[in-house]
């Protein structure tokens, strides 16, 4: 798969709008929807499961959009390796694992990233992101929306989950 | 408890792995080391009654999926349902109702299969013993993928169902007090039905191999986390399975009725909550029997005892199997929890099939009203248990009091119970070992909870195990 080429992408942003800055993956691809990029399927959900690995096997690439309680702020860029490692709430999965369920499953081995957009609160019920994060938002999201009409995933890896 | 907390030593487990949101499992020893309470604490968000407050009631049926990240639609549900008793509407338009219920359908058929197929099957695939990071999703997937494929190909269906009669995955917007906002297409309708048959042949594999395993382990089974209990949930007016609409039922655990056909609004005459020091959970307990002898197990256990019959062949088939396993009276199995919600799971893709089937679901007449009423309660048997909404909305239209039983709460003293079963039995000494660990977290699986939905975001689910000595200090620590 060339990075330049044409790819159908799928952005899967996940996380609980009702609590607060769970709310950013969400947040970030409904506003990415308004801009109906090309070769680009958005989708919402309150948290990653097993089925997303049917949807991931029918796509190039996926980018995972999630709230972040520590990393690099504003947000970060990190590539994801399928991995066999199940997480201990495996009602929703991780990215990781997702991808190890497309390739293990259904035979398709994607590339995957996680945009992890920091967030500060999340133990209390609002629908409402913190100011902080509501910034770190503005800022994710002019940077998705230059990688995605740019398809350069690889080269726009940066910061760290830690 | 004959001793007092102060005389136990206490071991905590936390959280419980394949479990949602944070769980943590305090066992509490006495000086022979014998476990003589077990609390499984769930780490509840408080506050959700409040958020509600002061809301317009007809926001309430889309807020209320922000509770829970895992079955969204069964609170929809049931605030629509309570929402129809503001609106004055007591019986919606043919069209609405069987909307709802093919929605509702679709939810316990996406959650009963990912709770079989990903978090049940690895432990009676690999053993209750075999080595974490093999019994999993991932496990199932290297060895047996043919299963794995059919769960998550009976999720995303039961998902497709939703997308059809709800809406957006995080906006639901299906259904609306006093009715439903979409019917169905004809060409929605046809893309349900092209998969239905392959669905149907899925679930009855299931069931098989969750009736199989119960079968050949039975005498095992019997006593692992197993113990007399009452059962609740609601059924129809003729003693039929009923999983969106009906009244309560309560019984023994010999089958004897305690309470039949109350009518939901007067749960509250009949149902009461106590509150523990040690945890935010509340410890519902059925009135007349007093709060030690009153809990009761929900969901589908629960459900397949209570109910006189089931509606739909296949699955009637299925619990009269079931039945005749305890010769009619009711199972009382921790992990018979797995075949009865298999039996649901069949009876859901029965009735899937059913409504696709009947033309009413293109209707026209969607919503109805009627005149406001101040209160209503409404109650549906979502995927884990019997679920209680109610509420009391002024004359400006806002909610001013809210009350949530969510079916975790019903279970948590069962789930206690099992638990302290278990690990009394596979206790030894001051150690938590892999196995002792292992057999706990199969025992509160069966009941498959659903831990307040806690924020999923990055970073935050170790498995930590302590154990602690009487006076607080860490004896053994183990993290996965």
């Amino acid at each position: 798969m060339s990075e330049s080429a044409p790819v159908r992408v799928l952005v899967l942003g996940y996380g609980n709008p009702g609590r607060c800055d769970d709310g950013l993956g969400p947040a970030l691809v409904e506003s990415l929807a308004a801009e109906a990029l090309p070769g680009v399927t958005i989708d919402a959900d309150y948290q990653l499961a097993v089925e997303d690995a049917a949807v991931i096997a029918e796509h190039d690439v996926v980018i995972f959009v999630d709230a972040a309680v520590k990393g690099t702020e504003p947000f970060y860029f990190r590539p994801v390796i399928p991995s066999p490692v199940v997480s201990f709430s495996t009602h929703s999965l991780s990215p990781e694992s997702l991808l190890g369920l497309a390739r293990d499953v259904f035979q398709k081995e994607r590339p995957g990233y996680v945009l992890g957009i920091r967030g500060y609160e999340f133990n209390e019920f609002g629908e409402r992101l913190s100011p902080r994060a509501a910034a770190n938002l503005e800022r994710a999201r002019d940077f998705i929306g230059r990688v995605l009409r740019q398809g350069n995933w690889a080269a726009a890896v940066t910061g760290s989950d830690e | 408890m004959a001793q007092s907390i102060e005389k136990l030593n206490r071991i905590a487990i936390e959280p419980v792995t394949r479990v949602e949101g944070h769980g943590k499992v305090t066992l509490l020893l006495d000086d022979r080391n014998h476990v003589r309470q077990a609390r499984f604490h769930i780490v509840e968000f408080r506050g959700f009654e409040r958020f509600i407050q002061g809301r317009p009631y007809w926001e309430v049926p889309v807020i209320v999926q922000r509770l829970c990240g895992i079955c969204p639609v069964s609170h929809h549900l049931a605030a629509a349902k309570a929402m129809d008793g503001i609106v004055g509407v007591d019986q919606l338009t043919p069209t609405a109702e069987k909307m709802r219920r093919l929605m509702h359908y679709g939810q316990i058929l996406q959650s009963h299969a990912l709770h079989f197929f990903h978090l049940c099957s690895p432990d009676i695939l690999f053993g209750f013993d075999a080595d974490p990071q093999i019994r999993n999703v991932i496990g199932v997937a290297a060895k047996h993928k043919d299963l794995a494929v059919q769960g998550v190909m009976l999720r995303k269906y039961g998902q497709e169902v939703i997308k059809r009669t709800a809406g957006k995955k995080i906006h639901g917007t299906g259904a609306i007090p006093g009715g439903i906002n979409k019917n169905l297409s004809i060409t929605e309708r046809d893309e349900l039905l092209k998969d239905l048959a392959q669905m149907k042949e899925w679930g009855l594999g299931a069931l098989k191999l969750a009736k199989d395993y119960t079968v050949e382990h039975l005498d095992w089974l019997a006593d692992f986390g197993s113990f007399p209990s009452n059962h609740l949930s609601i059924v129809r007016e003729d003693g039929a399975m009923d999983l969106y609409h009906g009244r309560l039922r309560a019984i023994d655990a010999e089958g004897n009725k305690i309470f039949d056909q109350v009518a939901v609004p007067r749960y509250i005459d009949y149902i009461a909550e106590e509150v523990r020091p040690w945890s935010y959970m509340k410890f519902p307990f059925i009135k007349s029997l007093g709060a030690e002898k009153g809990w009761y197990r929900v969901g589908p256990l629960a459900r397949v005892n209570t109910a006189d019959f089931i509606d739909t062949p296949l699955a009637e088939e299925a619990r009269r199997e079931f039945m005749a396993v305890t010769d009619g009276k009711p199972n009382n199995i921790t992990m018979a929890y797995h075949w009865a919600r298999m039996i649901e799971l069949v009876h859901c893709i029965e009735k899937i099939d059913e409504l696709l089937h009947d033309g009413d679901l293109q209707g026209e007449d969607l919503v109805l009203k009627g005149e406001r009423r101040p209160e209503a309660v409404a109650i549906v048997e979502a995927p884990r248990g019997t679920l209680f909404h109610h509420y009391k909305v002024d004359e400006n239209d806002q909610v001013v009091m809210a009350n949530l039983i969510v079916s975790t709460t019903s279970n948590n003293e069962p789930m206690n119970q099992a638990v302290r079963k278990v690990a009394d039995q596979y206790l030894d000494g001051h150690q938590i070992t892999e196995g002792l660990l292992n057999h706990i977290e199969v025992a509160i699986r069966a009941y498959d909870p659903c831990l307040s939905c806690a924020t999923h975001a990055l970073g935050r689910m170790p498995l930590l195990v302590q154990l602690f000595d009487s006076r607080g200090n860490l004896l053994d620590r183990k993290t996965r």
